[in-house]
């Protein structure tokens, strides 16, 4: 597999620069699906911009976790987004067991989030905080479970190379195995994110929020940072599926970079199109949809285990 | 035996002093007989000064049965109390909350006596006036339902919401997701509207009316027109005028509904239906405006007639105007209705039984969906309906999805029965400009079927024809506490569609 370190470089720089606008592609598909002109492309680069501009407002009943949250969240994305390998390239900051780094910074994000929310005593936050809680719990069950199944397709620990690997694919059920754990990451992402029908970002109702409602007491930079982060957010889980999909050996690194960045903004198309045509689920519904997730990561991984005979060399 | 109760029409007056004025006593066991044996419902239950002045307060009730057709009048006087109906009959717990309010009325027996709308006492209010029933007047800041224990927590939503909407506060008693109460405090919107009416009809009746709630102008100028219209014999629309007002209110009916699908719609983020009929409500808005110049309808209807002169070409404009509009919300509504995942929000949440509907009064499409058989076009017609009206819908699950459908079967109730009206609109009304001089010391009740469910609008003159009281009973009054009771045992996340399935009026409840 032909190594160009310089497309990694240029895929790092894409996820920090692009990333709110893979929020325009996922709005403007759902505008033009129910017929709407909708907002700019370049919208949550000018709401970016309106929010670093503004002066912050805390409440006075914080003890501290309310202002140090989004720093938490922003510095634990800053730190995953080293460890994807873009366009196939694999990350110069890779190490063996880098996956439970890369879930755990995610994890920490959240925890900091959670912990400004409760901070703000207010019912809405406690309640959004409570279901996060809740809802990440069993997303992190299935989380696992697609890189358990990686690190057995790849015979690896180390994130880079589960996810540039090529992978046996001549052997039919590991190619079916993959594209199960593709779906399986493809609503791990939806639900992390809060994309519909999971949650709705779109929402002003603070009683049906589950992300939303853990960030109603932010304004300003702190607010940005936030914003900032989901966006990075939602494109490092976009990367990681297209990655899944798309086979280390099939082209030139140069061209692999522009497949992987048609494929991210192509996933937010998809993202789109799903929240054009689908109601959201009731909350009852999620943690049966999320054990179901869980079961088939477990099945994909059966599946690996049996088509490759079995047992990491 | 003589008569307890006065039997009228809808939409006509009697002299006062022909409803029987009974001892307190009797009028208790008239109307527990007539509300619990014989169905009846209890349209408006309100006080005034009695006259002479100093004799205390006069309750009048208007109650109404819905096959008879016609209204049944009571009254009585009381000095500073009188015993609750509330505990053996929910229908008059909003009304005996209001009464204490508006005249000081001490109400022993009262389950949950306070203030419904923080408002001043009305003039000439008797009773003690060392009573501690209403303490203070800030809204909103009163007791509530409590809950406590490890596992229960409170979430108070409002006065000031998300989104551009009026003030009103929820507390909901939450034990994890699941909702064990939630009460309904409003208020903020009152402006005394009831208090300004007094003395009238004058200049500004018309305008007050019309924006006693203001997506119901029509409805509510309606009420009043005919409250003039019997009270005046020299004001006798033509059947063209009445036949106008019809079309306008299906009008607004429409505007309302499809607004309200879409705004359903937008609450479990299904966006095709919501951005539709986003645009499709402004369609029928402007069909009205087509009408009389104002998108709301105000000013349509004044006592007497109507207003504008609406030409055969102008209908001939609306209807084609019409049909085009109604394929598009024929499109968006099902596409609303046929996808699955919307239906599972919708099924079986926020579900209020027949039983609760009918002890409760709940009236209009929230009163049809759960099976109650309610529509006063049919059971107690008026102006042109007496003539034909649009299809009742029904529906008895009481659910969420029951409400959005019997607004569904309304639409293209209302869009039938206009596209024959439209049709057959031959000739240009007559536009009519009149102030009314009504008879003196006369009752007048006038029932209308706004889109919200039934309006009632109740006259009672003095001496001099003038307003001694002008009692407004919008269909909301009746509502709010179904929506509570639609969350009863329910998930606190579905709220927002269990209220959109109700949207009733803030400023029409806190007049």
């Amino acid at each position: 597999m032909p190594q160009n370190p310089f497309f990694w470089w240029a895929g790092l720089l894409a996820a920090l620069l692009l990333a709110p606008l893979l929020l325009g592609v996922i709005n403007k598909t759902k505008a033009c699906f129910v017929g709407r002109q909708g907002p700019s492309l370049l919208q949550p680069y000018y709401n970016l911009h309106k929010l670093f501009r503004r002066g912050c407002i805390r409440t006075t009943v914080s003890c501290g976790p309310l202002a140090w949250a989004p720093g938490i969240e922003l510095s634990a994305l800053l730190l995953a987004v080293l460890f994807l390998p873009y366009a196939n390239q694999l990350s110069p900051f890779a190490f063996a067991g880098d996956a439970f780094f890369f879930a755990y910074l995610l994890g920490l994000g959240r925890f900091a989030l959670i912990i400004g929310a409760l901070d703000t005593g207010s019912s809405f936050e406690g309640m959004g905080a409570s279901r996060e809680v809740q809802f990440s719990a069993l997303t992190e069950g299935a989380l696992f479970a697609v890189i358990g199944f990686l690190a057995f397709a790849s015979r690896s620990l180390n994130l880079s190379e589960m996810l540039s690997c090529p992978l046996p694919s001549n052997i039919p059920t590991v190619i079916a195995a993959v594209i199960l754990a593709a779906g399986i990451a493809f609503i791990i992402m939806l639900v992390e994110n809060c994309r519909v029908p999971f949650d709705d970002p779109e929402t002003h109702l603070e009683l049906t929020m589950i992300h939303e409602a853990m960030i109603l007491d932010y304004s300003g930079p702190d607010l940005g940072f936030i914003l900032y982060s989901a966006a990075l957010k939602l494109w490092l889980m976009t990367a990681l599926v297209v990655l899944m999909l798309l086979p280390g050996d099939l082209a030139p690194p140069g061209v692999l970079f522009i497949l992987h960045l048609l494929g991210i903004f192509l996933g937010g198309v998809v993202i789109g199109a799903i929240e054009a045509v689908s109601a959201r689920f009731r909350f009852l519904k999620l943690p049966q949809f999320l054990l179901g997730a869980l079961c088939t990561a477990l099945i994909a991984l059966a599946l690996t285990v049996i088509g490759t005979g079995g047992g990491l060399q | 035996m003589t008569a307890t109760t006065l039997t009228i029409n809808n939409a006509t007056a009697v002299p006062m002093q022909e409803v029987p004025s009974l001892p307190v006593n009797d009028f208790r066991d008239t109307l527990l007989e007539l509300v619990q044996q014989q169905e009846h419902r209890v349209s408006a239950f309100f006080g005034l000064p009695a006259s002479p002045a100093g004799l205390g307060l006069e309750l009048v009730a208007v109650l109404n049965h819905p096959e008879d057709g016609n209204c049944k009048l009571a009254r009585t006087v009381v000095k500073d109390s009188f015993l609750s109906l509330t505990p053996e009959c929910p229908a008059f717990h909003w009304f005996e909350r209001e009464l204490a309010e508006q005249y000081y009325l001490e109400i022993p027996g009262h389950p949950w006596l306070k203030p419904i709308r923080f408002q001043p006492p009305l003039p000439g209010s008797g009773g003690s006036k060392t009573t501690t029933t209403i303490p203070n007047l800030t809204v909103g800041d009163t007791d509530y339902f409590t809950l406590e224990g490890e596992a229960c927590h409170e979430v108070a939503v409002g006065p000031v919401h998300a989104g551009v909407i009026e003030p009103g506060h929820f507390r909901f008693q939450c034990l994890g997701e699941d909702v064990y109460s939630l009460e309904i405090s409003l208020g903020y919107q009152h402006r005394g509207l009831e208090k300004m009416l007094l003395g009238g009809p004058d200049r500004r009746t018309l305008h007050l009316l019309a924006t006693a709630s203001g997506d119901s102008s029509i409805a509510s100028t309606t009420a009043y027109a005919q409250l003039c219209e019997s009270l005046d014999h020299t004001l006798q629309p033509e059947p063209e005028a009445l036949l106008l007002r019809g079309i306008a209110a299906e009008l607004e009916r429409l505007a309302n509904h499809v607004g309200d699908l879409g705004a359903l719609a937008g609450d479990v983020a299904f966006l095709s239906t919501a951005a539709f009929c986003g645009r499709l409500r402004g369609e029928f808005l402007n069909m009205t405006a087509e009408i009389c110049g104002n998108r709301f309808g105000r000013y349509l209807v004044c006592p007497g007639g109507v207003n504008m002169a609406f030409t055969p070409a102008q209908a001939r404009k609306v209807l084609t105007w019409l049909q085009r509009v109604m394929s598009d919300v024929d499109n968006a509504l099902e596409l609303l209705f046929e996808s699955a995942t919307v239906l599972d929000r919708f099924e079986g949440t926020g579900t209020v039984s027949t039983a609760a509907a009918r002890e409760l009064g709940l009236v209009g499409p929230a009163a049809r969906a759960c099976g109650v058989n309610l529509d006063l076009r049919h059971t107690h017609p008026y102006g042109c309906y007496t003539l034909s009206a649009p299809a009742q819908a029904a529906d008895s699950a009481g659910d969420v999805l029951a409400r959005a459908s019997v607004r569904r079967q309304e639409i293209a109730a209302s869009a039938a029965w206009l596209r024959e009206q439209l049709a057959g609109w031959q000739k240009e009304n007559r536009r009519h400009r009149s102030t009314p001089r009504l008879a003196p010391d006369m009752i007048a009740v006038s029932l209308v079927e706004a889109w919200r469910g039934e309006m009632c609008h109740v006259a009672i003159t003095d001496a001099d024809g003038t307003f001694r009281r002008y009692k407004i009973v919008d269909p909301s009054f009746h509502n709010w506490f179904g929506l509570a009771m639609s969350m009863r045992g329910e998930q606190i996340s579905h709220f927002p569609i269990c209220n959109k399935s109700f949207n009733l009026s803030y400023c029409g409840h806190d007049l």
